[in-house]
């Protein structure tokens, strides 16, 4: 087995060596080569997970822009409520009841609601 | 007002748009930066995390408590981002294709302030932000922020083996950049 053929694996195997076969894994045992390349995919894996918990400073104003958006989409939101109270009455009987023959209605009544949406908001 | 963030999405749930409004306070600077990480730049970041909030408060009835929030709010973002990418890049008649060569047009990393830099974390914030878009969407999803292939796919509109295989460019790519001295002994060798 060449270091050429075991390469294409370390990628994955960075998560762990299951991604390599026997024969791939008996060739990092013995080739240092190889076992530098997965210690470098390792190690930038390593930094990946730690940038989750890094928080970016976000611009300035964007809070308050997503916040009126919303506080928008609302309004919008209420009104549609007003205009069709019925129907989404109705619809909040069919999800509480939960039944799963009723599914298929709901996502039936949901897609008609983001027409309505759409309309609205346009 | 409850600052749980599971008590806060039912209660946003049930209608209570102050339990909304403090969700997104909580959680806006989190999402801005996988926006930037995904956009790589701080306009399109802002708009994508505008359009996140946006979809998350429309949609909300549709998440269900057996997920993290943080979770359902990421794959939003990384939907949102992938949209706003594919019609700046249409925009543009850009390709930001996977086909796009690995050796691209643009400038290096500066190797000098690579020789300088020794810390990794700094040279592969750099790196991911090279990388082509359509590969670093996959990286940056996969290996920060830990969503499933499955998801990655789903949010992106790709198969989850078209997935597999932008992980494993972007892997090998960011590899290359960060620890170039294994490929040019092997260049040498040729
Ligand atoms: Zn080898």
């Amino acid at each position: 087995m060449r270091c050429d053929q075991v390469a294409e694996k370390l990628p994955e195997a960075s998560e762990g060596t299951f991604a390599l076969g026997r024969r791939e894994r008996r060739h990092v045992e013995s080739c240092l080569r190889c076992q530098a390349e997965l210690v470098q995919y390792r190690k930038i894996l390593r930094a990946m997970r730690a940038m989750r918990t890094e928080v970016l400073e976000a611009s300035p104003g964007l809070l308050a822009d997503i916040l009126a958006n919303i506080e928008e989409a609302g309004e919008r939101h209420a009104i549609r409520s007003l205009l069709t109270g019925r129907r989404v009455a109705y619809l909040g009987g069919l999800a509480a009841a939960g039944a799963a023959g009723a599914a298929g209605a709901i996502v039936i009544a949901a897609r008609n609601r983001s027409k309505a949406r759409i309309r609205l908001a346009s | 007002m409850p600052t749980d963030v599971a008590e806060l999405v039912a209660a946003a749930k049930e209608g209570d748009r102050s339990a909304f409004d403090e969700l997104v306070r909580q959680t806006y600077a989190e999402t801005y930066t996988l926006a930037y990480r995904l956009t790589g730049n701080e306009e399109d970041a802002r708009d994508v995390a505008q359009d996140a909030y946006l979809r998350a408060f429309r949609g909300l009835n549709r998440f269900r408590g057996d997920a993290q929030f943080s979770t359902w709010l990421y794959r939003i973002t990384a939907n949102c981002a992938a949209t706003f990418m594919g019609k700046r890049a249409r925009n543009r008649h850009e390709a930001l294709d996977e086909d796009t060569p690995l050796e691209d047009e643009r400038p290096e990393v500066d190797p000098e302030r690579r020789a300088h830099s020794l810390d990794l974390r700094d040279q592969l914030g750099a790196a991911i932000s090279e990388l082509p878009p359509k590969l670093r969407a996959v990286v940056v999803l996969r290996d920060i922020y830990d969503l499933p292939h499955e998801d990655i796919a789903a949010e992106l509109g790709i198969s989850v083996a078209a997935a597999k295989v932008r992980l494993h460019r972007a892997r090998h790519k960011l590899r290359s950049t960060l620890f170039p001295e294994i490929d040019e002994v092997e260049a040498r060798a040729v």
